[in-house]
This record gives structure tokens, C-alpha cells and sequence, in this order.
């Protein structure tokens, strides 16, 4: 199929419908508008339903319930709007329903305001609901990637039955890009015999439920849990590795910032420094991996987010105390150039 | 030998945990009852809520999805958008419905979401220890409101199903009360009803269904009965306040 010319949130919606989507609930958000538009319009065309929530933390209720009955769920919001969510995701994600999430980051905290940020790391990889629990995050950093990963999020979704973050910003979802929606033969979901539809007078009635109130039989619940985030992290982390090889610095970054660095990388490469890219595909599981074949000739590890600082914890899990790391950002909607992250780089390498 | 009086199919095998008094079980049953007349047993999704009923799905012999505090109405609307050929209900108490799901409630009503709500109104919250609801009365000691709810500190209580009458998409609203075998019979006939206006696909539809809570009003089970009587329906009074038919 030929390449067409997309909006980013548009091109996500469309890859939901391909990877076989059948529920969205929503509410209305900028900088994410255009996915539930998008599904207001062409999702009933395919048999699908949308429906438009009363807020937030309604539309993640219809999600668990939607997807407790057996439905290919999804919604998509915004940094304060994915907040209120997280009552739902957490119910979700101890109930393992499978669903995804899609969050076109936006500048906070509070309300914040419309432009793109990331500052939303923690919420994407530490929870923001109660209990432990863990929800995968797919980071793509341009509208070919996001629609690759879309399909993935559903398969991700139903093996593992559980919730999974497309963790998008107001870059990405609003910038176009020429993309292509491969034909993708969608992996074979798990048949759900744990969904609430009906017992026919065929079974024994069951419960999808969260609760329990005997300690003893929770912790062992959670253990289970944990058992299944152990498989996770083990199987599902990505990564994407650029010019790490002769690195003696190496920039860390997800997503659209991802892309300002490897321009940055250009640039200090004309100036004759060696940088690289590592750049996290997942943000849970974070990538540990590409760290640890890092050359001892790397002087210094720079991590470049449109925020004051987080994914730069796991970075620091990840290095130890192998290799210096280090932090640039921009915040409050403020993009990064590539010049301005060359320059901080050149600056750092003159102070030694 | 036939039994002139058996246990329904509606219901499990299990002795509930609810306290002695307490009018949760003969409203599970008109529930029970009613699915299993009404021969939807094995094509229904209940949705409970958070609060005294959230282990109703202990005891009804139907596929159930537990919902967080006040959300059971869209997790109903997630499951009906998802198989709108199943009977989908939600059964809320007053804290869950005309509190903390306000919003929820109020707009599954609205887009006349084709389900059925259960809503137990007891004028308390019965699960965290008898604090003040939203539809205590004036005047009723609760353990937050321990001089008796004052109107002028925390308002009054709260009308559901005359507030729920003036919403275009409800198209059945009743309140009952079981503290009576005559009001029990009254009751079943409104929740079948109910279920019955799903079944032909009319839109949202609510019983509010008046209750006891013996333990957290401090009233022995007949004490309570009688309470229920003379103090909630002066206020609350029954009847039928919005029925599509009546249109």
C-alpha cells in the first residue's frame, strides 16, 4: 500500500480500526482530539462503537467493563486526563483486562498547558493508582512507529491480559508524517473464557472482580502479578541503538525528543565529537540492556527528556555507578534544538 | 411432593454475610427471582458496586463484573456497548449511586443506557461503619453526624428518583420499600418491570429501593422496619415517577 500523508493521532486511530479495535470511550482532550474524532467517524463504519464519556474516569470504567465482557478496548487522553484515569488502571490492571491507552503528552503539572512535554515518564512507568502493579509502555517516536506499535499494544494487551500504555506527546500527535499501514496479520488472541458474558446455564457464573479481602489469598494474587511483570520485563523491552558504538557520549531519549538528539548527534559530529543514541522503545520495560555493553571509553551519559529529570532514574539503575550520568531538558512545552543540546553537550566536554 | 416454598435458582447456595435485619437479601432475591422468571439467568451481567452489596456476586447465579466505588453504571454501559443482546444491571447503594457516582449515574440516565439499576437506598453507609450518605434525613445521627444531620451544615437529603424522573433518557423510575410482605410484593412486580423495559430495549431504568441497616441506625431488625416506616417514607415517598408508558 501506498504511503499517505497523516496527522499523527489520526494515523494512531487508524491503526486501532486495522488492529482490530472494537470500543473506544473517550473525553475530549487537546492535544489528543483528533484520535476520538477520527473514531467518531470512521470506527461505526467497521462494526465498532464509540462513545464519548462523561469524564475520564468514566470512560476508563467503560473500558474495564467493556473489555471485563470480552470487547478489543481502547481510550485515549492527555497528561491530566490519563491522571483521573488511574483509579480505572489500577482496577483494570488487578483485574488483568487487556486494553490500551493511549496518552498524547501534554506540559504539566496541574493543567499545565498544551504543548508537548514528557514530563508524564513517571506516570507511564511507576503507576499513578494504588497497588503494586505495572502497565507496559510502548514509546514510538515517529507516526510509522506509532502506528506499528498500536498493532503491538492490542497483541501485548490480550497475551499478557493486561493494560498497555502508547505513550505519545503533542509532537507527535500533531505533526504529519508520510506513513504506511502495512497489511499485518494480527497475532491469534488468547480465547478470553475469563469474560463476563453470560453463563448460559452452561458453567458455573463467574466474577471479574479485584477485591479480597483474606490477606493471605491478595498477596498470593500479587505475587502472580509480579510473577507476570517478571515475564514482561524479561520478554517485551525494545530499544533502538544509533552510533553507540564509538560513543565517548551517549544521549538517552524516547520519543520525539529522541529524533532532536539524533539531529544534535549530526551536528556534534560535523564539531568532531563522538556521540550516540541509546533510545528506550519501551519505557517499561525499561531497556537495561544497551547499558550494559556500553564501551569504557564513554566518558559521560547525557539523558535528554521535555521534562526536570525522570527517565533519568532508570537510566542510573541501569548504569550504576559505571559511568557519569547527566541531565539536559527543556520543560513547560518548550522544545529542545538541536543546536541548544550540541552546544550543552560541547560545554560539558570543555569542563571535562 | 412438590415444595410449596423453594429457594430460587436465581440464587446461589450461600448464606450471605449480610447482618441479621438487614433487607439486602430479600431484594437480592426479587432480583434472583425476576431474572429467572423473566428466563434471562444465563444471558445477564450484573454489575456490583462498592459498599455492603459488593459480595452480591457471592450470592446471584449470574456472570458478574465487581466495579470500583460509584463507577457500576459505566461499567454497565462498557458490557451493554459490548453485548447490547444481554441483560446488563448495577446494584448500587446510596453512597455508591447519590454520592460518589453521582456523575456516572446521572449519565448513563442521559444517553438512556439500556440497563437496569438496582438502587438500595438504607439513609447510610452500611460497609464503613454507619457514617452520614447523602440521603441520611434530617436530624438522623450517623457516626459523622453524631448530633443528627444538620441542613444547614451539609444540606438535605437527597430526592434520586424525583431528580431521576426529569431526565429525558430514564424511561422507568420507581421508588419501593421491603419492609412489608405487601410492599415486597409491590417491589418485585417494579423491579420486573424494569428488567422488562430493558428486555424490549426502552432505555435506562432505575428501582430505588427503600432498605433497613439495623446495625448502622443502632435498631433491632423489627425496630428498623418500623423506622423505615414512619421516618423515610414520609420522605421518600413510593411510587412510579417516570414510566414511558405513561408518556
Amino acid at each position: 500500500m501506498a504511503r499517505t500523508l497523516m496527522k499523527g493521532n489520526e494515523a494512531l486511530a487508524e491503526a486501532a480500526i486495522r488492529g482490530g479495535c472494537t470500543h473506544f470511550f473517550g473525553y475530549p482532550i487537546t492535544p489528543q482530539n483528533e484520535i476520538p474524532e477520527y473514531l467518531a467517524r470512521e470506527l461505526p463504519k467497521h462494526g465498532g462503537v464509540y462513545l464519548q464519556a462523561e469524564s475520564e474516569v468514566a470512560a476508563i470504567h467503560m473500558v474495564y467493563g467493556a473489555s471485563a465482557s470480552g470487547g478489543r478496548v481502547m481510550t485515549s487522553s492527555s497528561s491530566p486526563g490519563i491522571a483521573l484515569m488511574q483509579e480505572g488502571l489500577s482496577v483494570i490492571a488487578a483485574a488483568q483486562l487487556p486494553c490500551v491507552i493511549v496518552n498524547v503528552q501534554r506540559a504539566g503539572p496541574g493543567i499545565g498547558g498544551i504543548q508537548p512535554a514528557q514530563a508524564d515518564y513517571y506516570q507511564m512507568t511507576r503507576g499513578g493508582g494504588n497497588g503494586d502493579y505495572r502497565i507496559p509502555s510502548l514509546a514510538p517516536a515517529t507516526i510509522q512507529e506509532s502506528v506499528e506499535m498500536m498493532h503491538e499494544a492490542f497483541e501485548i494487551a490480550e497475551h499478557y491480559r493486561t493494560p498497555v500504555y502508547i505513550v505519545s506527546d503533542g509532537m507527535l500527535g500533531q505533526m504529519m508524517e508520510p506513513v504506511e499501514f502495512k497489511k499485518r496479520k494480527l497475532r491469534s488472541a488468547p480465547k478470553k473464557d475469563w469474560a463476563a458474558v453470560g453463563h448460559g446455564g452452561k458453567r458455573e457464573p463467574l466474577v471479574v472482580k479485584t477485591m479480597s479481602l483474606v490477606p493471605e489469598i491478595l498477596e498470593e494474587n500479587n505475587r502472580k502479578l509480579q510473577e507476570k511483570y517478571r515475564l514482561i520485563e524479561e520478554s517485551e523491552y525494545q530499544y533502538e541503538r544509533f552510533r553507540t558504538e564509538q560513543a565517548e557520549i551517549v544521549l538517552v531519549a524516547y520519543g520525539s525528543t529522541s529524533r532532536i538528539v539524533k539531529d544534535s548527534i549530526e551536528l556534534m559530529a560535523k564539531a568532531g565529537i563522538k556521540a550516540g543514541l541509546i533510545r528506550p522503545r519501551t519505557l517499561w520495560p525499561f531497556p537495561v540492556q544497551p547499558f550494559t555493553r556500553l564501551k569504557p571509553f564513554c566518558k559521560q551519559i547525557v539523558c535528554v527528556e521535555m521534562n526536570n529529570g525522570q527517565m533519568i532514574d532508570d537510566v542510573r539503575l541501569a548504569v550504576g555507578d559505571r559511568f557519569p550520568v547527566t541531565f539536559y531538558g527543556r520543560t513547560g512545552g518548550v522544545i529542545p534544538t538541536p543546536a541548544e543540546i550540541s552546544e550543552h553537550v560541547k560545554e560539558l566536554l570543555k569542563r571535562g | 411432593m412438590s415444595g410449596i416454598f423453594t429457594k430460587t435458582r436465581g440464587l446461589k447456595e450461600q448464606v450471605t454475610h449480610y447482618c441479621p435485619g438487614c433487607t439486602h437479601g430479600i431484594i437480592h432475591r426479587l432480583v434472583a427471582e425476576v431474572l429467572v422468571e423473566l428466563n434471562v439467568l444465563g444471558n445477564t451481567i450484573g454489575c456490583a458496586s462498592v459498599g455492603c452489596s459488593i459480595l452480591s456476586y457471592n450470592y446471584l447465579n449470574v456472570d458478574m463484573i465487581e466495579s470500583a466505588h460509584g463507577r457500576a453504571p459505566a461499567v454497565a454501559t462498557g458490557a451493554k456497548r459490548v453485548h447490547p443482546d444481554k441483560v446488563v444491571f448495577t446494584y448500587q447503594g446510596d453512597g455508591d449511586l447519590a454520592s460518589i457516582g453521582t456523575a456516572e449515574i446521572i449519565h448513563a440516565a442521559h444517553r438512556s443506557e439500556n440497563i437496569t439499576v438496582v438502587f438500595v437506598n438504607n439513609a447510610i453507609y452500611g460497609m464503613t461503619g454507619g457514617q452520614m450518605a447523602p440521603t441520611t434525613l434530617l436530624g438522623q445521627k450517623t457516626t459523622t453526624a453524631p448530633e443528627g444531620r444538620d441542613a444547614s451544615h451539609c444540606g438535605s437529603p437527597l430526592r434520586i428518583s424525583e431528580m431521576f424522573a426529569q431526565i429525558p433518557g430514564a424511561s422507568y423510575i420507581a421508588r419501593v420499600s421491603v419492609h412489608s410482605p405487601k410492599q415486597v410484593r409491590r417491589a418485585r412486580k417494579a423491579i420486573k418491570k424494569a428488567f422488562e423495559y430493558q428486555l424490549k430495549g426502552r432505555g435506562f431504568s432505575m428501582i430505588e429501593v427503600l432498605s433497613t441497616c439495623p446495625t448502622g441506625w443502632g435498631l433491632s431488625p423489627i425496630e428498623a422496619l418500623k423506622w423505615l416506616d414512619e421516618n423515610m417514607i414520609p420522605y421518600y415517598p413510593l411510587g412510579v415517577y417516570k414510566s414511558l408508558e405513561d408518556d
